[in-house]
């Protein structure tokens, strides 16, 4: 049964014809177009397809989108554009952090949410934050390092 | 002379020409899929050129529009692609060059050439290859005689250029998994559970009480559901999978998962190397060892379009190479290639032949059964890890003699393995098809010295200086669809090699670095270890058995290629702990250091997975490690730090680099095992049951 679900899609209030049961990821990269959350493994185990949802770090393939209805989703396309990146995305750029990119945009997402929550993480930190993300080209040493580097910046006053 | 690649595209236009914009327009026949060999063939166009950097536009990979060098493998396209690219843009310079002393009436040896600007006595010309481009015909094959840059010259070259495809994986948009087509249909194959499986029935009413509105497409023994949206797709298979009904499904046996069972399957031998000449008094000293199945585990399960208009198949893919896709879906399709174009977008690292080949082969099958609209198809997690092939198990058992000096004189690998090319030109697709037959087996394939090629054998003799070496190669009917994983069998090769050497050093009392030192007289090969033994602080490495171990390996890449050393610092208590890694490379002229190191560091980590964690357990029908929980990989809070140098950079060759640090980094971790235990684990991976074997058996 399709209905009308409304939601803040990335700051923009959005409305969506889908089924309540749908998975949010489904509709993300169908009707409503955005691609930054990648479908991984639909399992929830690979965190290729991390969202904020209201802030918090979620699955989009294991959540249905009537769960979502009123709240705030932010993909990786909420963070910043190449024009105007947000820390974390000039960071990973500067230090070349991703090779063939798969996991990248679930990853940034679950660093925001890091950052949120922890402005000064350390190494075990962030790792920690970000081991459900699954990186198979193993690039995760400049992740940690880049995700520390736009830790600092945010610190020095860089605008996110 | 002229490289191979180019002379297989001799046209110039093909590789490079000057777009009215003010680009340069290059192309090559690598796929870019994050290893950087975009932007690192790039930087050798610029420098070869004296153009601007910036300037260069790389052509997207399609059929008709870039040279064809066949598919992108062996960490060969640096090797491969970039002299012939360099080659190209040398003629292109000489071809502009003498067009521009033409025009001035001087000769061209007056001329320079900066910023892709001609310049006389230092000064400007007002010609560049813009103002030019009317009036040289690069349509034209090279002469082999335009001279090359000397490696003092390059300044492109050996710069940290930013990666050209990095900035879009940022910012959302990236993927062909992302591509979207006006009138754009989603569909799934439910797939035969093993290939020799007929379909006896489906229940059509079922999955269209689960969609109401689904195509369902049934060729024999392939089925298809075609849908408007990825949801609604994923409904009416998971309905058709459960509506189906199939006999002659394989029972796979789950004992094949273990690399022992290779020796009870049928085989062919492959022997090479003369037999020991020496004398029958020397110490002789064998060991085994073993690597299972592995997944390349991409972390996006393939995806793939096609569409058929008007006799016209269009595909787009993700896969090594655009020209290979065009030749399997001609052959399956029964299509002459001209009437095939296939189009490449970025996909997920795929380390080898992944399922990449075939969702766009599903799509074009159902898309030449159902004309006009755009075909696409998105595997599952459970496609990717039950379908795609996995790379071989092996075991390697290895026999040394030494000497009365304890020198190793005489060293022989016998190797069993299923084919490492075995799925290659193949799709899982075809054995549903009406008329299907199991095609012949693949034809020889010979090195350039006539000698067979085999993966099996890659790094199978290690590169000291030993007086006698032999191969022996069993090459099995694989149980399970298998096909080319980063490095073939050279990883596994090398781990077992570097393990025994290091065996051999214990057994006559010797420090295994010096060991090694002993035996390698290659300049370079020594510049390599020593510096890597610096690096690691080799002189404090402690006593063994205390949970605490360092160990190093050492290998040059298939004799030839890339001079790698890696250390590994363990901790092992009920499972092993990497605690730092190093790699020391002689990887000869380096184009992106940066990008080097990358691919240096991320063969590390993958190998050093393979090592601890992974194994691909067969089950069922087939595959039955079909999630990551099944099948578990190196996550972050396990991440060592992990420090490289390059050595001899400026070189006049350039190496791949983009397999070559894995087997060291496996033996290295292995090496540092059994110095922290005092017994040695040779069986992969070193999981928790594996330490406890080997502390009891010692």
């Amino acid at each position: 049964m399709q209905r009308k679900i409304e939601l803040i899609l990335n700051g923009h209030a959005v409305s969506v014809e889908a089924e309540a049961t749908d998975s949010l990821l489904d509709v993300l990269r169908g009707p409503l177009g955005v691609s930054g959350a990648r479908f991984g493994c639909g399992m929830a185990q690979c965190g290729s397809c991390a969202v904020l949802v209201d802030g918090e770090e979620k699955a989009a393939c294991a959540m249905e989108v009537g769960a979502v209805a009123g709240k705030a989703v932010m993909t990786s396309e909420g963070l910043g554009t190449p024009e105007r990146p947000h820390p974390l995305q000039a960071a990973f750029l500067e230090l070349q952090a991703g090779q063939c990119g798969y996991c990248l945009s679930g990853i940034l997402v679950g660093a925001k949410a890091l950052l949120d929550r922890n402005a000064d993480p350390n190494r075990a930190e962030i790792a920690q934050a970000l081991d459900w993300h699954l990186c198979r080209c193993g690039v995760h040493n400049r992740i940690l390092e880049a995700v520390a580097l736009a830790a600092r910046r945010m610190r020095e006053g860089a605008p996110a | 002379m002229i490289p191979a690649m180019l002379a297989a595209n001799p046209r110039l236009d093909r590789w490079v020409s000057f777009e009215p914009d003010g680009r340069v327009r290059i192309a090559f026949g690598r796929m870019e899929y994050g290893q950087g060999i975009a932007t690192a063939l790039a930087q050798i166009a610029a420098d070869e050129l004296d153009a601007p950097f910036a300037s260069l536009r790389v052509v997207p990979a399609a059929t008709g529009d870039i040279p064809d060098e066949g598919l992108t493998v062996g960490s060969m396209s640096i090797e491969f692609s970039g002299p012939a690219i360099r080659a190209a843009c040398a003629e292109v310079r000489a071809l502009f060059t003498a067009a521009a002393a033409g025009r001035l009436g001087c000769d061209a040896a007056e001329l320079d050439i900066r910023d892709g600007a001609f310049l006389k006595g230092g000064q400007p010309t007002g010609l560049d290859y813009w103002s030019l481009a009317g009036e040289v015909d690069l349509a034209r094959a090279p002469t082999g005689d335009a001279p090359l840059k000397t490696p003092d010259r390059l300044r492109v070259v050996g710069r940290n250029e930013p990666r050209l495809d990095l900035p879009a994986k940022l910012f959302g948009e990236a993927f062909l998994h992302d591509l979207s087509l006006p009138g754009l249909r989603h569909a799934r194959v439910l797939r035969q559970p093993s290939p020799q499986a007929r379909l006896v029935s489906l229940d059509e009413a079922a999955v269209r009480r689960a969609v109401g509105d689904v195509d369902i497409l049934i060729d024999h023994a392939f089925v298809a559901l075609i849908c408007a949206t990825e949801a609604e797709a994923a409904r009416a298979h998971a309905a058709a999978e459960r509506a189906a009904r199939w006999d002659g499904v394989r029972d796979m046996d789950p004992t094949l998962s273990e690399p022992a069972a290779l020796k009870t399957l049928p085989y062919e031998d492959f022997a090479a190397g003369a037999p020991s000449p020496g004398p029958s008094n020397r110490r002789r000293i064998t060991a085994t060892y073993t690597k299972p199945f592995l997944s390349h585990g991409s972390l996006g399960p393939s995806a793939g379009l096609a569409q058929f208009q008007d006799g016209k198949l269009t595909i787009w893919t993700h896969n090594q190479g655009v020209y290979p896709m065009r030749a399997l879906a001609a052959r399956i399709t029964g299509l002459e290639p001209q009437a095939i174009e296939v189009i490449h977008g970025q996909g997920p690292g795929c380390y080898g032949h992944n399922g990449a080949d075939d969702p766009p082969i599903d799509a074009a099958l159902i898309a030449i059964r159902r004309p006009g609209a755009p075909i696409r198809v998105q595997w599952r997690r459970e496609d990717e890890f039950g379908f795609a092939p996995v790379g071989t198990a092996m075991l390697m058992e290895l026999t040394a003699e030494l000497d009365a000096s304890d020198r190793l004189v005489d060293y022989t690998a016998e190797i069993w393995n299923t084919p490492h090319t075995g799925a290659r030109g193949t799709a899982v697709a075809e054995s549903a098809l009406p008329g299907y037959v199991t095609p012949p087996k693949p034809a020889q394939r010979l090195m350039p010295d006539g000698s067979r090629f085999s993966g099996g054998l890659l790094n199978a003799t290690p590169s000291y200086d030993i007086a006698a070496t032999r191969t022996l190669e069993h090459v099995i009917e694989t149980p399970i669809r298998s096909s080319s994983l980063r490095s073939l069998g050279g990883a596994a090769n090398t781990f077992a090699a570097e393990s025994f050497i290091d065996e051999l050093a214990e057994a006559v009392g010797q420090d295994p670095l010096a060991y090694r030192l002993a035996m390698l007289s290659d300049p370079r090969g020594r510049a390599v270890l020593t510096r890597l033994a610096a690096m690691c602080g080799w002189a404090d490495r402690g006593a063994a058995a205390t949970g605490r171990g360092l160990g190093l390996a050492y290998d040059r890449h298939r004799g030839r290629g890339a001079i790698v050393a890696c250390a590994a610092q363990v901790e092992v208590d009920t499972e092993v702990r990497l605690k730092r890694l190093w790699c020391a490379c002689d990887g000869g002229l380096i184009i992106n250091p940066d990008g080097a190191k990358n691919q240096l560091e991320g063969g590390m980590i993958m190998a050093a997975s393979w090592t601890l964690k992974e194994q691909v357990k067969l089950g069922g029908a087939g595959v039955a490690s079909v999630t990551w929980d099944d099948y578990p990989i190196l996550r972050f809070s396990e991440i060592p730090p992990v420090e490289i140098e390059l050595l001899n950079t400026r070189d006049t060759r350039a190496l791949g680099l983009g397999e070559v640090s894995q087997g060291p980094v496996m033996a290295a971790i292995g090496n540092a095992v059994a110095h922290a235990l005092g017994a040695r684990i040779r069986d992969l991976p070193m999981t928790r049951e594996k330490i406890v074997q080997a502390l009891l058996t010692g």
